[in-house]
């Protein structure tokens, strides 16, 4: 992977971010009560979806200050999803949000674009083969980098955006034998989606279930969801930053995702 | 009945003012029969002598054992009149007013509101109904009642009759909202039906027309309030959070926060957007905002130990009714309690189960007859039943 324009100093970094040279993109939906979340069996517990409520707004209950409470789960909006997130990651170190080493939040990404296929196919399934035309035309993809899946999903909203059908929700995401690929052979930080999971709607019946977070978690890496504006990114050269809120033995949490560009 | 005028924007819309309410201790003893759409007086417990007006003392034998009991209602309207200047400002808008004095087969004397086309000589049955200020009231109906007695402008003070009137019913994702909607509509209403996460497949009621309401969500319901709370004349809060368990099974509080979300929060986030307005339009025209319903579970009363959680939210939910009820005044507050449902959730519940079309049939007669509490189904007659009975032995037999 080769940056347009390398920084070799902090210095140079922070000259080029002023001078925008190095442009800042925002991958983060905004956090509202009506942005989709997880949809389980309703006997299951439920992840809660984001809610406001006014503290004050220069009133009686706060003459001079505007404020509120929010509340959600840690998996509501745009979040990140720690190891401990899944049952095959629930033993490893440092596998929550508050003890994962702060340089993981930081680190280049690829992104896969599959925005033409999963336009033709809600159900498009992100293969080793696909991934491997990709390195065919951009080179190998490197240890330690996040791996996003472009799908142009975060342009649907709504109902077009969950996309439940009788049978459950139909969106895109990798097979198992991708995701292992990924991990067991590319070495990758975590892989990142626009969609509501890191997995595919249809993906409990894939074997195992949910792979990109049973793999991915499995081996102590990360997930990025409801990501927006992956089509702005290069295909290779973007810098994520990406630290989640630092809860206490946390699964994860809404965050700002900020992309660096080269413009 | 012609469809009601559109109001004329250039007019004032008049003040709610409400019938005199001070009533003794005693004397609610009519509010509370009316409330639950009987019919009761105090009967002598030594000389069995029927009493009116109410009393501490027997006013035939002076005994001082007075027992609300329900009697016969029928009597002979002996004399009739029509009130045409009156000091009170209440009825002063509402003149010509008919009152009359009823013989009644049981004794007394009674003085009623009479609505029009009962004359002097007529047999009549009264009944006891809830004033605009929520008080007990006597009317005197015909025998043979007429089918357009509902529209009588004395009625229209005593009732919330659905027709002609705009409904929003809460919560469209569940089999109740729906029922109700499609039974407001068969009563002539126009129904506006909440869905709450339209991202999520839902099944739309033909006639009704569907807006995004999430009660759990401030701004939801504020933008609900905004678009719909100046021409709402009933509200039917069907939110319904059924979930089994018992408080120690559950092991969290999880499905609790949302029971409560929506039999308590989300309704009370529902009354302050739109209680003021809705509250602001009870004497808006000849079909004024009138109603707030809430579906509750009976065991609101005495808690069911198997469903505790769920219980306990639902006693939450009656509270907040009581205080609605005292807060919304002159709009009627009324409580459709229920048993189990025939529902997903219930599945492993024998019979008797209430179907949701029954429940939304109750709750339009229950606006028609006026009263402000209804027990709807077996199982909900009986435990309303057992806990007036006692409900400390309810409380154990629903714990045992």
């Amino acid at each position: 992977m080769s940056s347009p324009t390398p920084t070799s100093s902090l210095a140079d970094f922070a000259a080029d971010l002023v001078s925008g040279r190095i442009t800042v993109i925002d991958l983060t939906q905004t956090l509202s009560a009506d942005f989709p979340t997880i949809a389980l069996p309703p006997e299951f517990g439920q992840c809660a979806p984001f809610r406001l409520e006014e503290i004050s707004r220069y009133d009686a209950r706060g003459p001079a200050w505007y404020w509120n409470n929010f509340s959600c789960g840690e998996h509501t909006g745009t979040h990140y999803d720690a190891p401990i997130h899944w049952v095959s990651g629930k033993d490893f170190p440092n596998n929550t949000v508050d003890t994962i080493p702060a340089d993981k939040f930081i680190a280049p990404a690829v992104v896969i674009d599959c925005s033409r296929e999963t336009a033709a196919n809600h159900d498009f399934v992100l293969t080793r083969s696909v991934l491997e035309a990709w390195e065919a035309a951009h080179g190998p993809i490197p240890a330690g980098c996040w791996v996003l899946l472009r799908t142009d999903w975060s342009k649907r909203s709504g109902a077009a955006y969950a996309n439940m059908k009788e049978d459950g929700a139909h969106t895109p995401g990798p097979d198992p034998e991708a995701v292992r690929f990924l991990v067991e052979e590319r070495d990758v930080l975590g892989f990142g989606t626009e969609t509501i999971g890191t997995d595919a709607g249809q993906a409990h019946h894939f074997t195992p279930p949910y792979p990109a977070h049973f793999y991915m978690h499995g081996k102590g890496r990360y997930g990025l969801q409801c990501l927006s504006n992956l089509d702005k990114l290069p295909a290779t050269g973007a810098v994520i930053v990406s630290p989640p809120l630092k809860i206490q033995g946390g699964s994860g949490s809404p965050l700002r995702v900020l992309a660096l560009v080269a413009s | 009945m012609i469809p009601p005028k559109r109001k004329n924007p250039l007019l004032r819309t008049r003040a709610a003012l409400q019938p005199p309410a001070a009533r003794s201790r005693t004397a609610l003893g009519i509010t509370a029969a009316a409330a639950r759409g009987g019919f009761a007086l105090q009967v002598c417990a030594a000389c069995q002598a029927v009493q009116y007006p109410p009393r501490e003392i027997c006013g035939t034998c002076l005994h001082d054992g007075l027992a609300w009991r329900a009697v016969p209602p029928e009597g002979t309207l002996i004399a009739a009149t029509t009130i045409r200047v009156t000091a009170d400002p209440y009825f002063r808008e509402r003149t010509p007013w008919r009152t009359g004095m009823v013989a009644m087969d049981a004794g007394p004397a009674v003085i009623a509101h009479l609505p029009a086309g009962v004359a002097q000589g007529d047999r009549v049955r009264l009944a006891q109904k809830l004033d605009r200020a929520g008080q007990g009231a006597m009317v005197a109906l015909p025998l043979a009642q007429p089918g357009d007695l509902l529209d009588d402008p004395m009625m229209r003070e005593m009732t919330c009759d659905p027709k002609d009137r705009r409904v929003l019913v809460t919560d469209g994702r569940h089999a109740v909202g729906q029922d109700v909607a499609r039974a407001m509509l068969a009563a002539g209403a126009r129904v506006w039906l909440g869905v709450a996460e339209t991202w999520r497949p839902f099944a739309a009621v033909e006639g009704a027309e569907t807006i995004e309401l999430d009660l759990t969500d401030a701004d939801s319901v504020h933008r609900c309030a905004a678009s719909h709370g100046g021409r709402l004349e009933i509200v039917v809060n069907t939110g319904l959070h059924t979930r089994p368990g018992g408080i120690l099974e559950r092991g969290d509080l999880t499905t609790a926060r949302v029971e409560m979300e929506a039999a308590y929060f989300g309704p009370m986030r529902l009354a302050q957007a739109i209680g003021p307005a809705l509250r602001a339009r009870a004497a808006d025209g000849t079909h004024p905002a009138c109603a707030w319903v809430n579906v509750l579970s009976v065991y609101a009363l005495a808690n069911l130990p198997s469903w505790g959680a769920y219980s306990a939210s639902q006693s939450a939910a009656l509270s907040l009714s009581q205080a609605l009820r005292a807060d919304l005044r002159p709009i009627r507050v009324v409580n459709a309690l229920i048993g189990p449902l025939d529902d997903e959730w219930h599945q492993a519940v024998p019979p008797p189960k209430l179907a949701p079309a029954a429940l939304a049939s109750a709750i339009v007669k229950a606006l028609r007859d006026g009263v402000e509490e209804v027990a709807v189904g077996d199982v909900a007659q009986d435990i309303l039943a057992r806990f007036r009975d006692d409900p400390k032995i309810l409380e154990r037999e629903l714990a045992s």
